[in-house]
């Protein structure tokens, strides 16, 4: 990277995290991913976006450094990914969350790990709690908390260590559809202010087309990029007014129209195999 | 338990068996069931005695040594087998061997290994005590949600941290319930210990009273150590409720 490309990092358009060359095959002979490039910009939310089953988690733990790659590498900012960093958090579908452990030492738990005084860490978590929407929530427990309540938790967790790039494999699959949807505004006008890059995972194209600025559609397994859109929605709007919005209903149709195809084929595949 | 439809407390249950063991002890139709009035003053007369004194410290001392080396060795020993496959390989057949294992046929070779004294009794107890708990240690490591690991790693933790940190506290449930159940064994263990070194402690003790057809005061000993067991499972099951949420947040 020369001087000029460092000066200008923070501009929109910047890559932060590039994948080169990509294939994870699992013990066992699952060949998750295969021939993954993709540049991912900065300070944006970048949506994996693909059939069951296609890698779209395989490929976020790999950037996240939980996964190893069998071929390729991933780099940030230039440098290569051999493992987690502070450079990126995780948000999990699952939430994550220690049942043991309080709201506050949930989200101070990344703080705690690396080695932040207990006054620091307390202080980061409660401002996060707040900004999160659970101010008052300190003291509970996990089991205490709603579903959507609980991912609250794990975001406000991954945005306390301040990583710049925030990774959510399907933050809200297991929320109820008005959760949901607070919560996809929630997320926006949190990044409006945190400005972090995301990489976000969902089954849900409706989903994707709302919050992202770019799509990445992965074809089916071995998953590779299939198709890159960028979605350019007017988000002075109303939320309902965003998703009446031409841009919106245009992208929402184009991307299901590509997966519909990949289930056509899955279907004439089945029937092949029944058949033959 | 429930009677005419209405619920009855255990303490109730208990009571009507008490009941029905005094009437029998009254008639006297057989010399091993005494009234259990007398088995109470029995227990009372025997309590303040120099020699109940010496064998309960010399139990009890066994039982807590033994107890301990238990948890110390077999929470480590169920956590690596269930955090790592290699090492359930290699030790999980011999674990689940003696934990259906008769354990009372291993003392005498216990006492050929250990001599004839407190030692073997603390072995004894050990092996009573230990493999249930390395069994529940190693099921509450391998049912950790592998999220929560996952998790600790991705913000930065070492193997050793997400061990403590995450998996050992993840498997509490299942560790205390061990725990309780080694409470439980190491009771048998420390009176088939002591019975058949046969020169000590209340071993010694039950020795004497039945060899004498002391009834009363067998019986008192033996509710004694009934009752011991039970109130240690207790404690440590009271301490397992408080931890429940656990299981109902997984
Ligand atoms: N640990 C593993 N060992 C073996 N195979 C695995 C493992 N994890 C995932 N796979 C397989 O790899 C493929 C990709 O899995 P992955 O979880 O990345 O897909 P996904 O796109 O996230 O799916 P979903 O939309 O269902 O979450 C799947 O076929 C899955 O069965
Ligand atoms: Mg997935």
């Amino acid at each position: 990277m020369n001087q000029v490309a460092e000066k200008v990092s923070n501009s929109a358009d910047d890559t932060i995290v590039s994948v080169d060359g990509i294939a994870k095959r699992y013990e066992g002979g699952v060949q998750a991913l295969k021939g993954v490039n993709l540049d991912i910009p900065a300070g944006q939310l970048t949506t994996f976006l693909g059939p069951s089953g296609c890698g779209k988690t395989t490929l976020l733990k790999i950037i996240a450094g939980l996964l190893d790659p069998t071929e390729g590498e991933v780099r940030i900012r230039g440098q290569k990914v051999t493992g987690p960093g502070p450079d990126r958090s995780f948000v999990f579908q699952d939430f994550a969350l220690m049942p043991w452990a309080t709201v506050i030492r949930n989200v101070a738990f990344g703080l705690e790990l690396s080695g932040a005084s207990k006054e620091e860490r307390y202080e980061k978590a409660t401002k996060y709690i707040a900004e999160v929407g659970l101010k008052g929530f300190e003291d509970a427990y996990p089991h205490e908390l709603s579903g959507g309540m609980r991912q609250r938790v794990g975001l406000a967790r991954a945005l306390a260590v301040n990583a710049d790039i925030i990774l959510m494999d399907e933050p809200f699959a297991s929320v109820d559809e008005q959760t949901r949807r607070k919560f996809q505004d929630d997320l926006l006008d949190l990044l409006a202010i945190e400005k972090k890059t995301v990489i976000f995972v969902t089954h849900s194209i409706e989903e994707a087309v709302y919050v992202s600025d770019q799509i990445v559609l992965l074809s089916r397994r071995p998953g590779k990029v299939a198709n890159i859109f960028t979605t350019d929605l007017d988000r002075s709007v109303s939320p309902d007014e965003v998703r009446r919005q031409k841009n919106y209903l245009d992208s929402v149709d184009e991307i299901w129209a590509i997966l519909r195809e990949y289930l056509q084929e899955d279907e004439s595949a089945a029937a092949r195999k029944v058949r033959g | 338990m429930t009677i005419f439809g209405k619920k009855v407390h255990i303490i109730f249950s208990l009571f009507l068996w008490a009941l029905v063991w005094e009437v029998v002890g009254h008639t006297g139709w057989f010399d091993i069931f005494p009234p259990l009035t007398e088995i109470f003053k029995a227990g009372l007369e025997i309590v303040p005695t120099d020699k109940f004194h010496n064998a309960m410290s010399i139990t009890l001392h066994a039982y807590f040594v033994g107890m301990g080396l238990a948890v110390l060795i077999g929470i480590p020993l169920g956590s690596l087998m269930g955090y790592s496959k290699v090492v359930d390989q290699l030790v999980g057949t011999w674990v689940n061997i003696f934990v259906s294992a008769p354990l009372t046929a291993i003392v005498p070779v216990l006492m050929v290994l250990f001599g004839i004294g407190q030692t073997t009794v603390i072995a004894s107890v050990f092996m009573f005590a230990i493999w249930v708990i390395v069994l529940d240690t190693r099921a509450g490591v391998k049912s950790v949600n592998p999220s929560l690991p996952e998790m600790a790693f991705s913000f930065g933790a070492n193997g050793w941290t997400v061990f403590t940190r995450i998996y050992l506290l993840a498997a509490l449930p299942e560790v205390l319930a061990g725990i309780r159940m080694g409470l439980i064994r190491a009771v048998k263990g420390v009176v088939i210990g002591q019975l058949l070194v046969a020169i000590m402690g209340i071993g010694e003790l039950f020795e004497l009273y039945s060899r004498n057809f002391l009834f009363e005061e067998f019986w008192a000993l033996l509710l004694m150590v009934f009752a011991f067991a039970f109130a240690t499972a207790e404690a440590v099951g009271y301490v397992e409720r408080r931890v429940e949420f656990y299981a109902s947040a997984r």
